[in-house]
């Protein structure tokens, strides 16, 4: 049987489109608005839910989802509540796709096997763990493969080709290329050899490899999906979330912002 | 090079990083064979830096003690006026032979930012120093040291606005402009291969104290004493006396508030093992693994984590971790400063103060060792602050 995460890049592949991620920080601006958000974006044509669960010190994000977890945190945030969130979303959205995201220290204060069991029960489909990298995924690796998640595996524009072989392949799900040096956030221009490396890896990676850090507009996401087989979109949409306005305005507006990025990816934008 | 000291180190950063890592590993590694590398750090320890720093009998201390004899080691009298700059210089010539163009830091009490900035003056490189908010308020001297120095001072805004923070917002810049920035951190912490480079750096402390004690006393310390945050000064003192089974080694944490009142930073007596920085240590955090503020007069120990090899020595019992609170920490201060004219930096007052405490339980034939790391003129304002604060307290309570 296929899994899950298999289906959605076929099915995308069958529609002639990259696949859409959307990372959002579970539990901004608090739990119950939150879990609306995600399925908002569900609904407006996410197919790929990475549900970003809030840590104090978050060394690879920028000021935009640094600023939401710090609120997410304030008003009681916790990964505990962020799975039985996912568990909620889940029953609702049988063919979505959900990446728990986090840094170590959130996933390990938690118990790893637990945190394992848990996921699989559930109907998570994986985890991305920002700082921990290829070196360190033995303490975790194991526990996923023995459970059918995938341990999604990040490759930058710093990573070579070797590298980008022996990280990609172990791996199972998608592989991450982050689209810039740097932390999350929006970027006016993206790295001229962004196209060039997204080739590169897409011929070395034996699983699909999606984009992602920087994309902050339907126009780039268009351009870029042609060379990705899916696109990620963090900081931009969580930028729309966290503007003083009132929260329905700032939901419809992350909507209709979601659903600009899905028709900019569909074949015959 | 080994990563890992049992199950803590290791390196836990973002992707972007790894190659970088690699990459100083490398030099790093060549580095400690080249004979010109060593020689021209010995050349800068020695007439740049004024080493070897004394071994100090503090007889009058001793006297009022009872007991033990308390011997200082002077990191104090360093250039820059603490141990930092022991490992700055090693790091620059690292990052010349890099061929990177400017250095970062984070600093806490601002001392291992003003030895950063010192040494990219002499050495020719742009530096920009992050600093947490609260910390620049508190140590204003240094920002101003820093300045004329020639570096930017950021200030962090983020979280608790202290070293954490200034950590992370190093972190940030690092990742985004690793091709020309050398991250010179300040402490035996971070990914490795940090953890290692800086303890090797800060090793001088302890080979030194050995032969000087040896030299001066005839024998060996019953304990030697060292504050820790990070632990780099520590660390670097406790390498020296490694071997040596009859010699106690004692790193004392920020007990702040004390360690009941959960307003201290004291990773290793009140935490538990966790992942912060690159790095697996011991962590103050609350059950969801979210870093907690952390609490202490001194901001050079006001840090969550702690190196991961003092984990290890921890877990092994090859060091023993205890904890000095704010109280103690400012009475062992003015205490130096009236018994034997020296002004000691917060952090190593806290050193100090475990040495005083310890003292009369010896005979005045053991010696104490205490790593005295930093000079306290940066801390004028924040020991008035305490001051009048305590004073408030104090004037309450009656």
């Amino acid at each position: 049987m296929k899994n899950r995460i298999e289906k959605i890049f076929e099915r995308c592949r069958d529609e002639k489109r990259a696949a859409l991620i959307l990372f959002t920080c579970c539990g901004y601006p608090d739990m119950e608005n939150s879990e609306r958000i995600i399925q908002g974006a569900i609904d407006s044509g996410a197919d790929i839910i990475e549900l970003g669960v809030p840590f104090s010190d978050p060394m690879a994000d920028g000021m935009i989802i640094q600023k939401a977890s710090q609120i997410a945190l304030q008003n009681g945030a916790s990964l505990k509540k962020v799975l039985a969130m996912a568990e909620r979303l889940r029953k609702r959205n049988p063919n979505t796709g959900f990446i728990l995201f986090s840094y170590f220290n959130v996933l390990l204060s938690y118990g790893l096997e637990a945190l394992t069991d848990e996921l699989a029960r559930i109907g998570v489909d994986g985890i991305l763990s920002v700082d921990l990298p290829y070196e360190e995924k033995a303490e975790l690796e194991p526990l996923c493969k023995q459970k059918g998640l995938h341990l999604i595996p990040l490759v930058s524009p710093a990573t070579s080709p070797e590298r980008a072989r022996l990280i990609t392949g172990q791996a199972s799900g998608f592989v991450y290329y982050i689209a810039v040096r740097g932390i999350t956030g929006v970027r006016t221009e993206l790295p001229q050899e962004l196209i060039a490396r997204l080739e590169e890896m897409g011929r070395i990676s034996p699983i699909p490899v999606v984009a992602g850090f920087g994309i902050g507009d339907p126009e780039t996401a268009r351009k870029i999906a042609k060379h990705a087989r899916g696109i990620v979109v963090g900081s931009a949409g969580m930028s729309l979330l966290v503007q003083e306005k009132p929260l329905e305005e700032r939901i419809s507006d992350f909507k209709h912002f979601v659903k600009s990025l899905s028709g900019s990816l569909s074949p015959d934008a | 090079m080994n990563s890992h000291y049992g199950i803590y180190g290791g390196q836990y950063v973002a992707e972007t990083l790894l190659p970088t890592l690699y990459e100083l590993e490398y030099e790093y590694e060549k580095a400690k064979s080249d004979p010109d590398f060593q020689a021209e750090l010995k050349r800068l320890l020695k007439y740049y830096v004024g080493r070897e720093s004394p071994l100090y009998h503090a007889q009058r201390l001793s006297r009022h003690c009872g007991g033990a004899q308390i011997y200082l080691k002077r990191e104090d009298l360093n250039h820059t006026g603490a141990h930092k700059v022991n490992n700055t210089i090693g790091q620059a010539l690292l990052a010349r032979k890099m061929n990177k163009k400017r250095l970062i830091a984070e600093t806490g009490a601002g001392m291992h930012g003003v030895a950063t900035a010192t040494v990219a003056a002499l050495f020719g490189f742009e530096c920009e120093v992050f600093m947490g908010a609260v910390d620049i308020a508190r140590q204003a001297p240094n920002v101003e040291r820093m300045e004329v120095l020639g570096a930017k001072v950021n200030s962090v805004t983020s979280g608790s606005q202290t070293l954490k923070d200034a950590m992370n917002e190093a972190i940030r810049d690092w990742t985004a402009r690793a091709e020309d920035t050398f991250y010179v951190i300040g402490t035996v912490a971070g990914p490795h291969p940090y953890p290692a480079m800086v303890r090797d750096f800060q090793s001088v402390i302890g080979l030194e104290s050995r032969r000087q004690c040896l030299e001066q006393c005839g024998k060996l310390p019953r304990e030697v004493i060292a504050c820790v945050g990070g632990g780099s000064n520590a660390l670097g003192l406790f390498v020296g006396f490694l071997k040596d089974a009859d010699v106690k080694r004692v790193g004392v944490e920020a007990g702040g508030n004390g360690l009941e009142t959960g307003a201290h930073a004291a990773s290793i007596c009140g935490g538990r093992v966790g992942v912060l920085h690159g790095c697996k240590t011991y962590l103050l955090q609350n059950n969801d693994g979210q870093i907690l503020e952390t609490h202490s007069v001194s901001a050079g120990l006001d840090y969550p984590g702690v190196g991961p090899e003092h984990s290890y020595l921890a877990d092994e019992k090859l060091a023993t971790y205890v904890a000095v609170n704010d109280p103690e920490a400012v009475e062992a201060f003015d205490l130096l400063a009236r018994m034997e004219g020296i002004i000691p930096a917060l952090e190593s007052a806290h050193a100090l103060a475990h040495a005083i405490a310890i003292a009369p339980q010896y005979s005045p034939e053991d010696i104490l060792l205490v790593n005295l790391s930093g000079r306290g003129d940066k801390d004028m304002d924040n020991i008035r602050h305490y001051r009048q604060r305590t004073q408030k307290t104090t004037a309450q309570h009656k």
